[in-house]
């Protein structure tokens, strides 16, 4: 059984269908300008945060969650991964997964000194 | 052959130019959380000035930052106008995108410009090497994605580009919005966390 007849019986669409069905749930123009708007709301935050006196750790944190969120929003809404095939997830999460492995080898490699 | 899509079925029932465009992307994470990674190893260990300290002007980056974060809106919009079969706002959206990518780029050219005016240069110090090498290829990531999309509007200008081809747009915009993360990435670690 192929990957695209396993699609077939979950009844994902293949290619043929697949632009007209995923244009139909992408966001509408509206949505996207929204999320736009939550986007520049958070980087303005994160600037914010940066001119305000706050303890290193618990800023790192907060930037890193903040982010975290705007890296989110933008993969999953603009670049359409939460409508889109699991296979497009996975061939993304695993680059990002062994990019932050190579980098976690190399932090405990000069022995966790980061700063 | 798929009836009037130009699609061919596919063993994964996936079209294969998307595969292979996420694919890449997947590769670039490696290849930009190197650069991250290189950058955050050697932070605090240059043993000559100037340092981030001395140079960062964050209301100025926040300003880039700010207007690539739109470019990916305007990015979307141009997509979604597309599949929509308007060809007239396609192009408004293209253009746009391709200008906020434009005044990134000046800002990055200006920026660098600056720093080298006030001693930075890629050999100074391990800052110098790490934040040019990281921020330069960004840079250069974002220039190809600025000609991809004149591209795509000279083509839609021709005619090229109509309901059915949304997909060479949405590949287009991948990449822009990939180049946006990265840079939402570099925008925290490089610009706002600094160490004290």
């Amino acid at each position: 059984m192929t990957l695209a007849d396993y699609r077939r019986r979950r009844g994902e669409p293949l290619v043929a269908e697949e632009h007209e069905v995923h244009a139909e749930h992408h966001p509408s123009a509206l949505e996207y300008l929204q999320i736009g708007g939550i986007l520049a709301v958070i980087t303005a935050v994160e600037v914010g945060l940066y001119y305000i006196e706050l303890d290193f750790t618990l800023l790192v944190v907060l930037l890193m969650v903040l982010s975290l969120a705007k890296f989110s929003m933008v993969v999953a809404w603009f670049m359409h991964l939460k409508f889109d095939s699991r296979l497009f997830t996975i061939a993304f999460v695993t680059g990002l997964v062994t990019a932050m492995s190579i980098f976690a080898a190399a932090l405990a490699t000069l022995h966790g000194q980061l700063v | 052959m798929a009836v009037g899509t130009g699609h061919l079925e596919t063993s994964t029932g996936l079209d294969n130019r998307k595969l292979l465009m996420w694919l890449f992307l997947g590769s670039e994470c490696l290849f930009f959380g190197s650069f991250i990674a290189a950058y955050l190893l050697y932070r605090g260990r240059s043993t000559v000035g100037p340092y981030p300290e001395d140079l960062v002007d964050i209301p100025f980056t926040s300003v880039s930052a700010f207007v690539l974060l739109m470019s990916s809106v305007s990015m979307v919009l141009a997509l979604a106008a597309i599949q929509r079969g308007n060809v007239r706002n396609l192009q408004i959206w293209l253009v746009t995108t391709a200008i906020l990518g434009l005044a990134f780029i000046g800002g990055q050219a200006y920026e660098f410009t600056e720093f080298y005016h006030e001693g930075l240069r890629i050999d100074t110090n391990l800052y110098g090497t790490t934040f040019f090498v990281l921020t330069g290829f960004h840079g250069a990531h974002v220039t190809i994605g600025v000609l991809i999309l004149l591209s795509l509007f000279t083509w839609s200008l021709r005619g090229g580009i109509q309901q059915k081809d949304s997909l060479n747009v949405e590949l287009a915009g991948l990449y822009w919005h990939f180049v946006d993360i990265v840079w939402i990435v570099i925008f925290t670690l490089v610009y706002l966390v600094q160490p004290q």
